[in-house]
């Protein structure tokens, strides 16, 4: 999964609805000023439900 | 394993406050209709409200109507363009308070038009104040003592509103976890397609969130829409292909 940190809102739907708890809230913030959601690639099973939930199209799932 | 990527409808970041549902259905919406290949041809009647926003953000035609008036305006605008895809986008303050009569008569004509209606229970925009479709004991700013079912009535069901009319499709789904998304995608497309097919009136109605005047985290929102929403406002199909399915 890849992910563009400068659209998320640091809502946290996707750390809600990750079945493998690879998100988690980071200290990281971004231009707009939010709280940006971090990818443990090593947990990922690249379901793709975060690209599913996330209101700011903040995941995609690309061939690798 | 395929690939998922942003739909191309989704010309810009959306506008709205974080974990607001109406992104989620946003790019729903988007998807289903590059899928069918109605990106060229869809034309939106937009509400007023938050929906508004999606104006600069979502790259398919818009009018914008008066307050409540979509369903009213997509009716005109399907009439001149029946070659067109035809969809209203509406909040539920916009299609359930100012604008029921359009959107129950757009119904009753059986107008060939799918309408979108975004039910979070308050209105948003505005600074949420109570909707005819807030909770009994549910706390706005105009209800701050939690809505009163005595005096303000029950919580309106627009589904209830409709079923029992000759329409072509009628659903409620909700966006409140990724198996309740990926319905509500069956539901849109099943929606666009009854027009498409000269099927009649089609209506989808969506069980949103907003956490920001609900004054709710994510976590609590969800819960809400799982737990107490849905069992006022039931999910599913109750019209198919212009049969009552009885759900």
């Amino acid at each position: 999964m890849t992910q563009n940190h400068e659209l998320c809102k640091g809502c946290g739907y996707c750390i809600l609805q990750c079945p493998k708890d690879a998100l988690s809230l980071s200290s990281t913030v971004n231009r707009k000023g939010y709280n940006v959601v971090d990818l443990d690639q090593e947990k990922c099973i690249l379901c793709a439900i975060c690209y599913t939930v996330c209101p700011d199209s903040v995941f995609e799932r690309v061939e690798a | 394993m395929t690939e998922k990527r942003t739909p191309n409808l989704l010309v810009e970041p959306n506008k709205f406050c974080p974990g607001c549902g109406h992104g989620i259905i946003n790019r729903v919406l988007a998807e289903v209709l590059e899928e069918s290949g109605l990106a060229d041809y869809a034309v939106g009647s937009l509400a007023v409200g938050c929906s508004c926003l999606m104006m600069d953000t979502f790259g398919t035609d818009w009018v914008q109507a008066p307050h409540g008036r979509a369903a009213a305006v997509a009716v005109g605008l399907k009439r001149m363009r029946p070659d067109c895809c035809i969809f209203t986008y509406q909040g539920d303050g916009d299609s359930m308070a100012i604008g029921f009569s359009e959107t129950l008569y757009a119904a009753i004509r059986n107008e060939n038009i799918t309408a979108i209606l975004v039910n979070n229970g308050i209105f948003g925009m505005t600074g949420g104040q109570m909707a005819p479709t807030s909770l009994p004991g549910q706390r706005t700013t105009t209800s701050p003592k939690g809505r009163d079912a005595g005096t303000t009535g029950q919580p309106l069901n627009m589904v209830d509103q409709m079923k029992h009319l000759p329409i072509g499709y009628l659903a409620r789904g909700s966006v409140a976890s990724a198996k309740d998304i990926n319905k509500l995608k069956k539901y849109i497309k099943a929606a666009i397609e009854t027009q498409m097919n000269g099927g009649g009136y089609s209506m989808v109605e969506v069980l949103s969130f907003c956490p920001t005047n609900w004054k709710m985290s994510m976590e609590k929102s969800v819960a809400h829409v799982q737990n107490t929403v849905k069992n006022i406002f039931p999910v599913g199909e109750f019209v198919k292909n212009g049969e009552r399915t009885d759900a």
